[in-house]
């Protein structure tokens, strides 16, 4: 309706303000949908910079920055263009756009106050219109929010028209900012480890949040580090790419002992805290690594991951705890893992072997259901006899290492170093498997199945082999899991957790193990997984909105993942790809073909 | 020429639905030969191909050395030692030339799982093998798909060039049978007089009993030792090209009725 009647008005608008017409009412009504949700409220209680910044505030604020960043960048072909915009119509643009966006909470503060929609959504409260006006009265709200929108817009679309080095440094100096004060705990943790509770204590508020002191010395250390280091990084990496064969190979070799000793040392400086979290991600590498075997290399997308990984809690659950109803061997948790791998194996070729002869959205769909039905198993009374039902199996001893230590969820820090372990050989065998035989075949089958079967690949048995590690890498997960948890219930194993490991494969990028560890890193660490609390403990509630709409936005401005593989690039990029080789000259034409290839070309005389 | 042929295929009947897009085809093939498959579009020379090698299902009898190819998984008919390139060149785009001649050795080669992970001496020593046996054949077709070439993308590769690289996948997966469906489609006449001489040394210097499915008439004089003429799913003539090529059948074929009495 309104867009009939909006669009002969529209029309006469000319096309550069109409962008601006647009983004600024689609930021309008994503700071009222952000607003409603409840996130800036619940927010405001974690502190970014101590008096006047806190997270709930960033939320709402950033849109209108992020708008005129948006509508102050010159519009592409502007060449083409009747009329240009010059600078002052991007900045005007782009400070409109942002009141746009401001005035979308203006209105809101004005209808909180004026009518009670409490009933369909919740968050319409006091609450949120006191977030909304500052505790000073709607109209005091009304014409803060187009003032602060107006301004950030402006703010944002004169840092357009600044040059490309001074937005860099602006920008890492507002990343610097943030991640300090998201990554408080850690700080907080890593400082005191090494006894520098000074620098702590003046940098950080002692309920949360940056100092003002801290935060503008943060921003300028880092500006002028960030206006040292522009392009030193880049020169060392393209030093290192310059590298022969064997240089390059040993200069990461280094890197990876470097990140390696670090890793080693990291948790004896933090506190049990820190610790949990590390040994959360590490399970969730674990697991995302187990899965990129199965979608990244053999592209068989599996829905259903979480049931290896249940295979594998419940399996050492009922082979270690002395609490298992029917049968209770109480192996030791190594012996428990052998058996553990033959049931993984086992699992995953009783899963595999009907689901692979499927394709596509079929499979997946399929994958889903098994995912599901193996929960249901362990959830049924039929199986409660052996699995405990929904009560679970509880009090599971932890891993005994040779009678010398015990591994439990009392010692994070221990389980993290079993975590490590196992996602190092995660590693090594995600590596090693890809440059064979079997990785190349997966690859040919990833790429076009009927031709990898003529070509003599028996594709059956290389998906299920696939689906067979895969199993095996889950199911040490779910081993961990066990010992770290020491129970287990058929809850822990909903769908979810296949879907939270699978945007994680999909966020850090498919088929690149260091993508996959990247996107495990940032997305369980700072937003938590499924049941574990991230960084931003605060976000948990909303967790599930934001991992959704990262996976949307990063499957609109880079699908193949914050760290690529570079093969997974070129298969989403290909066109792209390919007209950069051709305007590198390394494509191959015909013509050029003829004039190299032209002097040996064997002649037809046989 | 030595008792039985190494292709042998008996009353071949492809049907889809109601249509028979080969209806009793007889097809002997001895081993060493190089034989030309033309007819008119849609006259079942792909399907035979399809056939061959299990792409579809066919009735009637395919023998290969003696022994029946129907029943078995495209995979399977592969491991005999048949080998085939597809019309619409089907790479692995997104893998390098050189995988992609290393991946097609699969059902050669054995090393699995274990001696990835443990990195055995016999690992290496396959991969090293199928390495240097890819470059080998790569190095069949001139310097263009070697050096710099190899670990390039097959995406990037000039379209004679992939034809050139399918065949040289198929070459990998070290055939008895070669089947070339038009190898020479869409290259012009410097390539493809090229790619004519080639095929006769892929049987002279590799010993591949071929196969090939052709429209240009010059490259089927030229390499055919005899040409089989399908037409609606029916052979109408077997024989050496000038044989052939003055068949009333096969004119008639081609060119429509009465053009022979012409």
């Amino acid at each position: 309706m309104t867009t009939t009647v909006l669009s002969p008005l529209l029309r006469r608008v000319p096309r550069t303000w109409r962008r601006v017409i647009r983004l600024g009412a689609l930021g309008a009504v994503g700071q009222v949908f952000i607003s409603l949700s409840g996130m800036p409220v619940r927010l405001d209680v974690r502190e970014i910079i101590v008096p006047i910044l806190s997270l709930g505030y960033l939320a709402v604020l950033a849109v209108p920055v992020v708008l005129g960043v948006l509508l102050g960048r010159r519009p592409q072909h502007e060449e083409f263009l009747e009329r240009p915009p010059g600078s002052r119509d991007l900045v005007l643009g782009a400070t409109l756009g942002g009141l746009m966006g401001g005035g979308g909470l203006s209105v809101l503060a004005l209808l909180l106050a004026n009518f009670d929609l409490r009933d369909p959504l919740i968050n319409w409260s006091p609450q949120l219109s006191e977030f909304l006006s500052f505790g000073r009265g709607t109209a005091f709200g009304f014409v803060i929010w187009l003032v602060i929108g107006g301004g950030l817009g402006l703010l944002g679309g004169s840092l357009r028209l600044a040059s490309s080095r001074t937005q860099r440094v602006i920008m890492t100096m507002a990343l610097t900012v943030v991640s300090a004060a998201i990554l408080e705990s850690l700080v907080v943790d890593l400082v005191e480890g090494v006894s520098l509770e000074a620098l702590v204590e003046w940098m950080y508020a002692p309920r949360g949040g940056l100092t003002l002191v801290g935060a503008a010395v943060l921003a300028v250390v880092s500006g002028l580090l960030s206006l040292v280091g522009q392009g030193r990084i880049k020169a060392v990496q393209g030093r290192i790419q310059a590298m022969e064969g064997p240089r390059q190979t040993r200069v990461n070799l280094m890197l990876i002992a470097a990140v390696g000793v670090v890793l080693v040392i990291l948790p004896l400086l933090v506190g049990k805290l820190t610790n949990e979290l590390l040994a959360n991600i590490g399970l969730f590498v674990l697991l995302a690594l187990g899965l990129n075997i199965v979608v990244g290399l053999a592209g068989i997308l599996d829905l259903g991951y979480v049931a290896f990984f249940a295979v594998g809690s419940y399996s050492t659950a009922v082979l270690t705890a002395a609490t298992s109803p029917r049968i209770a061997p109480e192996f030791p948790w190594f012996v428990a893992l052998i058996i553990v791998i033959v049931i993984a194996i086992l699992v995953g070729l009783f899963i595999g072997a009907p689901v692979i002869r499927m394709r596509g959205d079929y499979l997946a769909i399929v994958t889903l259901g098994f995912g599901e039905i193996i929960r249901l198993l362990f959830l049924s009374d039929w199986l409660s006899g052996w699995f405990g039902g929904s009560q679970g199996i509880t009090a599971i001893d932890g891993v005994d290492v040779f009678g010398l230590l015990t591994v439990d969820g009392t010692n994070p820090r221990r389980v993290f170093y079993l975590v490590l372990f196992f996602c190092a050989i995660a590693i090594y065998i995600s590596w090693r498997l890809e440059r064979s035989r079997l990785g190349r075949a997966w690859m040919a089958v990833r790429e076009d199945e009927p031709v990898a079967e003529a070509m003599g690949i028996n594709t059956v048995n290389v998906k299920l082999m696939a689906f067979v590690v895969g199993a095996v890498l889950g199911s040490f997960g779910g081993a961990i899991f066990v010992a770290k948890v020491g129970s287990v219930f058929p809850s822990s194993f909903l769908i979810l957790v296949s879907i939270i490991i699978l945007v994680v494969v999909i966020f850090g990028g498919m088929g690149n193990i260091f993508g996959v560890i990247a996107g495990a890193v940032v997305l369980i660490g700072v937003l938590g997984g499924p049941k574990q609390p991230g960084l931003l403990v605060e976000f948990s509630e909303f967790k599930l909105l934001i991992y959704g709409a990262l996976l949307v936005w990063m499957m609109l401005a880079r699908p193949e993942g914050l760290i690529p593989s570079a093969r997974r690039s070129r298969e989403l990029h290909q066109e792209e790809f390919l007209q950069d080789a051709w305007l590198r000259g390394q494509i191959d034409t015909d013509d050029a073909n003829d004039l190299h290839g032209g002097s040996d070309t064997p002649a037809a005389e046989s | 020429m030595n008792g039985t042929p190494l292709l042998d295929i008996r009353n071949l009947i492809v049907e889809f639905g109601g249509l028979r897009a080969l209806d009793g085809v007889d097809i002997q093939v001895n081993e060493g030969e190089i034989v030309s498959v033309i007819g008119p579009n849609g006259a079942g020379k792909t399907t035979l191909f399809n056939a061959i090698t299990a792409s579809v299902e066919a009735d009637g009898e395919i023998l290969f050395e003696g022994d029946t190819l129907l029943g078995l998984d495209p995979n399977q008919v592969t491991s005999r030692g048949v080998a085939r390139t597809f019309q619409n060149v089907r790479l692995f785009a997104n893998m390098t030339v050189l995988e992609n001649v290393m991946v097609s050795q699969h059902c050669r080669t054995k090393q699995g799982t274990f001696g990835a992970l443990f990195y055995t001496k016999a690992f290496r020593q396959e991969e090293a093998e199928i390495r240097a046996r890819a470059e080998e054949i790569l190095g069949f077709f001139g310097t263009r798909l070697v050096g710099f070439r190899l670990d390039q993308p097959a995406a990037v590769l000039s379209y004679a060039n992939r034809r050139r690289l399918e065949i040289a996948r198929a070459m990998a997966t070290q055939p008895k049978l070669l089947l070339l469906d038009e190898p020479v489609a869409g290259m012009n006449p410097v390539e493809s007089a090229e790619l004519t001489g080639l095929i006769g040394r892929l049987r002279d210097e590799w010993g591949f009993t071929i196969v090939v499915i052709e429209h240009d008439m010059e490259v089927v004089r030229e390499v055919s030792d005899r040409v089989i003429v399908l037409d609606h799913g029916v052979m109408i003539a077997d024989g050496d090209y000038e044989e052939v090529s003055s068949d009333p059948r096969v004119i008639e074929a081609y060119l429509g009725h009465g053009a022979t009495t012409k």
